[in-house]
This record gives C-alpha cells, structure tokens and sequence, in this order.
C-alpha cells in the first residue's frame, strides 16, 4: 500500500529536474532529453492517477502521450541535425540569428 | 515496513538521482544512459501501478527506439561534448533557483492544500488477465478511435518531415 | 508467495540460463559442423570423439587470452557493453513456453517461468533494448571502425523491428491474444505458418537481421570493417559479444518456434506433458539450421540495398499482411469460418506480387550501375 501522494511527488520531482535540465543546459540534445524526462513525469502521474481512481483512460492518454512524443523526437532530432549541417556546431547559444 | 514500500523507496531513489546524472554528465552519451535507466525505473513504477501494457510500451518506444534514436544523432554528430564556458553567468542560480520555487510550490500542494489521501493497493492477478489487455484495446479502439487515427496520421505527418527536412537538395554535397 | 515455489523459479530459472549457456557453446560445434558438411568439408573433429569437445577447447583458449583495452576507450562502458548485449538476450526467453505442466516431487511444476498477458509485447520490449550493447561496444572502442559497425547496427536493428512487430502482430490476431500460452493453444489443430506464410517468412528475414546473421551481418564485415563493432575485444569479452549473438539466435529461434510453428505442441502432448520440451527442442534445430543454411548460401548484401529492402520492400509488405490477416479474420468471423483460408491464399499472392516487383527492379539497367 503506497499513498497516491507518493508517486505524484515523485512526477513533481522528476519535472522538476527536467525543467531545470532545460533551463541550464547548452547541448540541445540534452535539453531535448530533459524535456522528455518531463514528458514521463507527466505520464506518471497519469498513471497513478488512473490506477487510484481504477479508470482506463489514463494509461491510454498515456499511450498517446508515448505516440507523441515518438514524432516529436523524430522532428525535433531531425532539426538539430540539419542545424548542425549549417553551423557545424549544436550550442544553443550560437543560434541567435533568424536566417541560417 | 512491507516490501513493496522498500521497493518504491529504490526506485525513486535511483530515478532521482538518474535525472540528476543525466543533468550533471558532461558527456551527452553519459547523459542519454543516464535517462535510458531513468525510463526503465519509470517502467517498474508502471508496473507496480498494475499497467504492463504501458510498462512495456515504455521500455520498446521510449527506450528501444527514441533513446537509440538519440544516441545515434549523438554519435553521428560527433557531439557527445560541447566547449567548457557560459554566456550568461546567472543563468545557472537563476534557473536553479526558479526550480526550487517550482519543487516548493508542487510539495505545498501536495501535502498541504490538496490532502491527497488515496493510498494504491498493490495490483493483484486481475492486472495479469487477458481481459486487462483486452478492456484497454476496446476502450481504445471504441472511445478513443478518433485520438488513435489522428496520432497515425501525425506520425505519417512527422515521417514526412523528417525526410523533407534531412533530404539534401539536388546538387548539394 | 511460498518458500518453495520461490526455489522453484530459482531453479527454473537456473536451468534456463544453463541451457542457454550450454546451447550456446554446443550451437558453434553445430554451426562449425554444417558449414563444413555444406562445404564439402568436415569440420572440427580433433578435440573428443566427432569434436564434441571442441566447445571446451575454444573457452579454455579464449579464457587465457590476453584482454586489452585499448587506451583511448571509454572504460566503463568498453567493460559494460558485453554484459548489456548478453543480458537481453539471456532474459528474452524467460516468457517461452517450453511445455505445460509437469508433475514432479508431488509439485505440479510449469514448465515456463513467467506467464504474462502482455508476452508478445515484452519480447518486442526486450529486443528492442538488445541494440544498446552493439552500439555501446562501437562507441567505446574509440574506433572508427567499431563506430560504423555500431552506427549500421543501430539503424539496421531500428529499421526490421518494425516488420518484426508487424509480424508479431499476426500472430497475435490470429490468436487473439498476446500471451504465449494462449497463441501455442490456439495452434492446436493448425500452426500458424499454414495460415500466416508470408508473415513467417518476414518474421524469419526480419529476425535474421536482428541477430546480426549473414546475409544481414553488416555491423560486423569482415572485409570492409575488419569487424565492426567488436574489433576491440579479445579474451572473455569477445567470448561474451559472441554468445549473446548465438544465445539471441536460440532465442529468436526459440520464439518463432512459439509463435509461428505450433510451440511446444505436438502427438502425444496432451497425455505426455514432458514431451512438450522435447519437441521444442527439435523445432530449435531445424529452424537454427536454417540461419545456418543461409548463412552457407547467401552472400552479404550491399548496405543501402539492405536499408532499402527493410523500408521499401519489408516494411509494406508487412503492413499488407496485417491488413489481409485482420480483413480475412474479420470475414471467417462474419460469414463463414472456411473464409480464413483467404488469409494465406492473399498473403502469398502478395508475396509473389513483392518477388515480381524485386525482380524487375533489379533487372533494370539503372539499378545495377547504380
């Protein structure tokens, strides 16, 4: 018997390491994986939530989060690729122009 | 204090403390295996939460493909590691700051506002049932058929882009 | 939960990996074996009578081997990436089915050792996990040979487990289930090869990239990678890197003997429960001396032809199977049980149709130059 309130502190903590990974780090790859990290912690608390309420639609809006972020991780690494094309480098901080 | 208490108390302690080896690594590698053990401990949580079809979808989307997904850039790019030095220097207690306000602010209304006193039984054999896979698929292919035929047609969208995005254009080297 | 039948899975699971780990070391003397028979030679036969020693001679002499480690390499994960490749390999066949129930010391003991609903979905699971070892060996190596090795890997394992779960998908329809008891009892009376071929026949080309085996083997060509991605490795850690590649084979073997060529059924199981092993044993052969067989025939195709064929031929053609599988089950459900026999009747019409399509495109002028 574990309280609810348990799993979602864990969800808070895990989203909040993926917000912080976002805001501190410079390698795009890695905030990209932090926000994915936030993406889990989110489907957590969806999981914990549908588990104490004994309903399905959590674990299957969980499923679609799952699918989401698949295309989105295809875009997005797509993107770094071909930014890495035109800079030869991935620093976020060396994007600051609106025309590569 | 029962086994499946000492369980959840390893588990988070190892996805707490694998977040924060993903945000310390300096290697981006490092970093991506870091989150790939984070993703199996949040597989386990699923399971003790009596969800094995997520539980696995977990370990075969999230780990099996858009973690090798991430390496693969990584190690194509060759940019496991990025130079040393900050542009703005705030940035770091800034946002490490703001985090803690968050953490704070979500403890507040967990423990305090909200008083969430559900407590989760452990799953018994019914979570092992066909008829557990078999609810989820009717509800999901009843329900929710719509959200199902729109995320295919996103992730045809999103294959499309990929190789719009990545093709290079005749003539190019 | 008991003590006993704590002690129970520990020795079921025990004797799983021994067999694992056994068959491993015996399925190199096999494969040595009937390579040699299919190359008009004979093979190991100096250590023990007909070789059957050969396997011990092999460890003893890889044992002793100097381990390097090459001096650039990252360590930890040169040391790690045997074990995360073995391991999966290892625990994929803790779902397969190797009989019923037998009675034995007054227990009635199951002769699998873990029975879960989502079965199909963890091998999926598990063997979309077994790419981190190659990649992790070719990373660490600090090689750039390795490194390509690991690279083609990684991609070629992403691209066929698509057709993999395709064709798992099959056989799921067909049994409507995804546990593998349940998918081997509904091949009582007729195995899904009969009704699924096409699907089989991906199932079989999808696993035999997954493995690595030749003619897929391109992490690791000799000729033009020296290796791949374990180039580095000497000593035990070879000996590692290369019985996760055979444990995979029995495994994938193991699996597809389940899903696809009726399990652990066969005459007389029902009243001989102890059969079941047996049969599933000598299904493990024949289909093991097939990824032998094709390994003696086949030679390695190109890279990109091999990416091509996972995307533009495999993959849409697995898709049309599980479109003709669910159309035909749907029609035997809804107007007439005989209509099933459409299923196979489709899918090998779509076989066919791909075979033509291969051929006329490789008959084309254009493609052969290019």
């Amino acid at each position: 018997m574990i309280p609810l309130a348990y799993y979602l502190a864990i969800s808070a903590i895990l989203f909040t390491l993926g917000a912080l990974g976002v805001l501190i780090r410079r390698n795009p790859l890695i905030i990209f994986m932090s926000v994915e990290l936030m993406l889990n912690a989110a489907n957590l608390a969806f999981v914990a939530f549908a588990r104490a309420y004994d309903v399905l639609a959590g674990q299957i809006f969980v499923f679609f989060v799952i699918a989401v972020a698949a295309a989105e991780v295809a875009v997005g690494l797509a993107l770094i690729v071909v930014i890495f094309r035109t800079k030869h480098s991935i620093d976020v901080d060396l994007m600051n122009s609106l025309k590569g | 204090m029962d086994l499946t208490l000492i369980l959840f108390i390893v588990l988070a302690v190892v996805a707490i403390l694998t977040a924060l080896g993903m945000l310390a690594s300096r290697s981006a590698i490092y970093a991506a295996l870091f989150l790939v053990l984070n993703f199996a401990t949040v597989a386990i949580f699923y399971l003790m939460l009596g969800a094995p079809f997520i539980a696995m979808a977990q370990v075969t989307v999230y780990a099996g493909a858009i973690m090798v997904l991430f390496l693969f850039v990584i190690m194509l790019l060759g940019a496991e590691k990025l130079p040393k030095g900050e542009v703005l220097p705030w940035q770091r207690p800034l946002a490490i700051g703001l985090a803690a306000v968050l953490l704070a602010e979500a403890g507040y209304l967990l423990f305090q506002r909200l008083h969430i006193t559900a407590g989760l039984a452990n799953p018994g054999a019914e979570v092992n049932a066909p008829e557990a896979i078999q609810a989820m698929a009717l509800s999901l292919f009843n329900q929710y058929l719509l959200p199902f035929e729109v995320t295919s047609v996103l992730l045809l969208v999103a294959m499309v882009g990929v190789i719009v995005l990545t093709k290079k254009e005749k003539g190019e080297s | 939960m008991t003590f006993a039948l704590l002690i129970e899975w520990l020795i079921k699971g025990f004797v799983l990996v021994l067999v694992l780990l056994g068959g491993f070391a015996y399925l190199t003397l096999y494969e040595r074996k009937a390579l040699a028979r299919i190359q008009v030679r004979i093979g190991p036969n100096r250590a023990g009578p007909w070789g059957i020693l050969q396997p011990i001679a092999d460890a003893i002499k890889l044992i002793f081997k100097e381990e390097l480690i090459p001096a650039k390499a990252d360590k930890l994960l040169f040391i790690l990436a045997p074990v995360v490749t073995l391991v999966p390999a290892l625990v994929i066949t803790a779902v397969v089915p190797w009989g019923s129930e037998i009675m034995m010391f007054g227990r009635v003991i199951t002769l699998y050792i873990a029975d879960i609903n989502v079965g199909v979905l963890y091998i999926m699971s598990v063997a979309s996990i077994a790419v981190y070892g190659v990649v992790l060996a070719g990373w660490s190596s600090n090689n750039k040979y390795a490194m390509m090795g690991g690279l083609r890997s990684s991609a070629q394992m992403i691209s066929y487990e698509m057709s993999l779960g395709l064709a798992f998908i099959s056989a799921i329809m067909l049994a409507g289930s995804m546990r593998m008891l349940d998918i081997v009892e509904a091949q009582r009376t007729l195995w899904f090869v009969l009704l699924q071929p096409v699907g089989t026949a991906i199932f079989l080309i999808a696993t035999l990239a997954e493995v690595n085996r030749p003619p897929f083997d391109m992490p690791e060509a000799e000729q033009e990678l020296t290796a791949g991605y374990h180039v580095e490795y000497s000593g035990m850690k070879f000996a590692l890197l290369f019985m996760a590649e055979y444990d995979k084979m029995i495994a994938i073997s193991a699996i597809g003997a389940t899903l696809f060529f009726g399990g652990f059924r066969g005459p007389f199981v029902d009243t001989y429960p102890w059969l079941g092993p047996i049969y599933m044993l000598l299904k493990l052969v024949i289909l093991l001396f097939g990824m032998i067989w094709v390994r003696a025939t086949f030679p390695r195709i190109r890279y990109d032809r091999l990416m091509a064929f996972g995307w533009k031929v495999m993959l849409p053609l697995s898709l049309a199977i599980v479109f003709i599988t669910a159309a035909g089950i749907l029609l035997a459900e809804q107007v007439n049980p005989l209509l099933i026999w459409t299923v196979p009747a489709l899918s090998l019409l779509a076989g066919v149709f791909t075979i033509a399509m291969i051929d006329r495109e490789l008959r084309r002028k254009e493609y052969a130059r290019a």
